[in-house]
């Protein structure tokens, strides 16, 4: 299913639960219906909020950047040497900033993972997914989606820069090997 | 810096607590402590409310309840420290008593949880994490962090599904002798092998559920809790720490780091020894939002050898009479995890064991007077370790 249909299917739900609602107001003049299971009066809130957050990722838009190349860059400081994945441009143990991107090698090993199969909401649309923590061969860690079948601590997987559909976005996943 | 005593408890039952508002709901805790402890509201000078909230109606949660427990103008916060903010609350009072600003402070953590339907609570905690990292582009769950740990754990030391399996019937076995409990009914094995998987390898008896609920506790310095009672229960030490926000920057996922970390430093201010730490204590309630964080936790606080944990649970050493008794109150996973309160709820199930108040079946023998909280944020985003005893502590 595609975004906007996922999108489409919960408001639908969400406007026939207010059409509901809204018959219960003028039946009764208030707002007010009993819980299925417990039979309790429940006042439901007549006031919705949506939310979709903005975010500044200006400092690290070189990520980004590197995405659209096929890479996965991370930052390093050039004082102490310590890698940031995901990507800082801030070394707070040296005090610096600036650091220098590098490109992350695509090798790796699950070191752990689990199925989603209970998923949040606005993930609903995608079937079962794997997610695992990879140590990618310099030692660091990077955490995303693994594709493939058996995948079980200890695989060896190889990272691939994708489009995450149905959004379309870049992104990046592991592959087992 | 002066002694601390809790000198009263309250707790609400918890579940699906929809016949009352969130307010009235930590009323119901707040006015069992106060009456236990004999004091009116005039009497506590500071209190702290413990609330996640975002599921939940009201943006102010201290105000809400402080006017609604007439505690109203005395000074007031809302306390967060995800599934450890009851364990913050308390922090929070007994610091400001043991500095020796306040003598009487009241903490009441509370949580309405069903406000929100199922499935946007599970949204809303699964955006606890590193929201762009971890949730925005992979959608990592709660039970989903979790079950990472329990994926490593299992392929490293051999666990197996029934060893977290023993640990969900344990709890539910207690469960169904605390009244207070959301869940009051035994399991068995075959019932938890044949339970939906949430996040493999976790199964949904492997987890707490979403739940609504109060506690409340009364903290007094000790020249003031010597008036009100004299069966005061000792804060000895408590010990704090923090993880990293990304999942992926810990190092291992075969322990909690930052439960570590804050049992080492309570015990150290105890005078504890980790390595039998389990010796010290008659009693603990350890933080099993899943069954892995419930075999955790046995490592990360000295009671079980790194790797044994499971072993532990495997032999039943956790039961009343074993080794050392662990959330007999029925735990997160039976008695639920109204998130705010959770910490409050320990403390109040331990202080009661304590002073051989426990609900029928659900007792355990004290020897020393001691016992112990291990609260933990996230997984392991906070952790809060918090030890408890009959004796007033030396310094
Ligand atoms: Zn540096």
């Amino acid at each position: 299913m595609s975004v906007s249909e996922t999108r489409d299917k919960i408001q639908k739900e969400i406007s026939a639960y207010v059409k509901n609602l809204d018959n219960v107001i003028k039946s009764t003049g208030l707002p007010v219906v009993n819980d299925q299971k417990t039979g309790n009066p429940i006042w439901v809130g007549v006031r919705e909020i949506t939310l979709r957050y903005q975010f500044p990722v200006k400092k690290v838009s070189k990520f980004f950047e590197g995405l659209k190349e096929g890479k996965l860059l991370a930052t390093k400081c050039q004082k102490c040497g310590t890698i940031y994945f995901p990507p800082q441009d801030d070394c707070p143990k040296c005090r610096v900033s600036n650091l220098e991107w590098i490109e992350m090698p695509k090798e790796g090993e699950v070191i752990a993972f689990t199925v989603v199969n209970v998923k949040p909401t606005s993930f609903s649309h995608y079937s079962d997914y794997v997610v695992g923590i990879v140590r990618i061969s310099n030692g660091v860690n990077v955490l995303g989606w693994i594709k493939g079948n058996n995948v079980k601590v200890g695989s060896k997987v190889k990272l691939e820069v994708v489009r995450r559909e149905p959004e379309g976005y870049l992104t990046y996943v592991f592959n087992v090997v | 810096m002066r002694n601390v005593a809790i000198v009263g408890t309250g707790h609400s039952k918890f579940g699906v607590r929809n016949d009352v508002s969130m307010q009235e709901l930590a009323w119901e805790a707040v006015k069992q402590a106060l009456e236990e402890a004999n004091l009116e509201q005039k009497d506590i000078q500071y209190f702290v409310v413990g609330n996640v909230g975002m599921w939940s109606a009201e943006e102010l949660p201290a105000v809400v309840v402080g006017e609604y427990c007439d505690l109203t103008p005395k000074g007031t916060m809302r306390v967060e420290a995800a599934c450890a903010t009851g364990s913050a609350a308390i922090r929070d009072a007994y610091q400001a008593i043991k500095a020796g600003e306040i003598d009487v402070a009241l903490v009441v953590g509370v949580e309405q949880m069903s406000q929100s339907p199922n499935p946007q609570v599970i949204e809303l905690i699964g955006r606890a994490g590193n929201y762009f990292w971890e949730f925005e582009n992979f959608g990592l769950t709660f039970p989903g962090y979790y079950a990472l740990y329990a994926s490593a754990y299992m392929a490293k030391y051999g666990m197996k599904e029934e060893d977290l399996g023993s640990v969900a019937v344990k709890n539910h076995y207690y469960g169904a002798r605390n009244p207070y409990a959301q869940f009051q009914k035994e399991i068995t094995m075959e019932e938890y092998l044949k339970s939906k998987p949430v996040a493999q390898p976790l199964k949904l008896l492997d987890s707490s559920p979403i739940t609504d609920g109060a506690a409340a506790l009364i903290l007094a310095s000790e020249e003031v809790a010597r008036k009100i009672t004299d069966s005061p229960v000792w804060i000895v030490s408590q010990g704090v720490a923090s993880g990293t926000a990304n999942l992926s920057r810990r190092t291992d996922f075969t322990g909690i780091e930052a439960s570590y970390v804050a049992a080492k430093e309570a015990y150290k201010r105890a005078k504890i020894d980790f390595s039998d730490a389990w010796r010290y204590f008659d009693v603990a309630d350890v933080h099993d939002c899943f069954t892995i964080a419930e075999i955790m936790a046995y490592e990360d606080l000295g009671f079980a050898k790194r790797g044994e944990g499971h072993l532990m649970a495997r032999n039943g050493e956790t039961y009343i009479g074993g080794k050392i008794p662990v959330n007999v109150d029925g735990g997160l996973k039976a008695k639920g995890h109204p998130i705010g309160a959770t910490g409050v709820s320990m403390a109040v199930s331990i202080t009661r064991q304590l002073l051989y108040r426990a609900h029928k079946g659900t007792q355990a023998d004290i020897r020393n007077g001691m016992g112990i909280t291990h609260n933990v944020g996230g997984t392991g985003h906070y952790a809060y370790i918090t030890i408890y005893s009959t004796r007033r502590p030396s310094s």
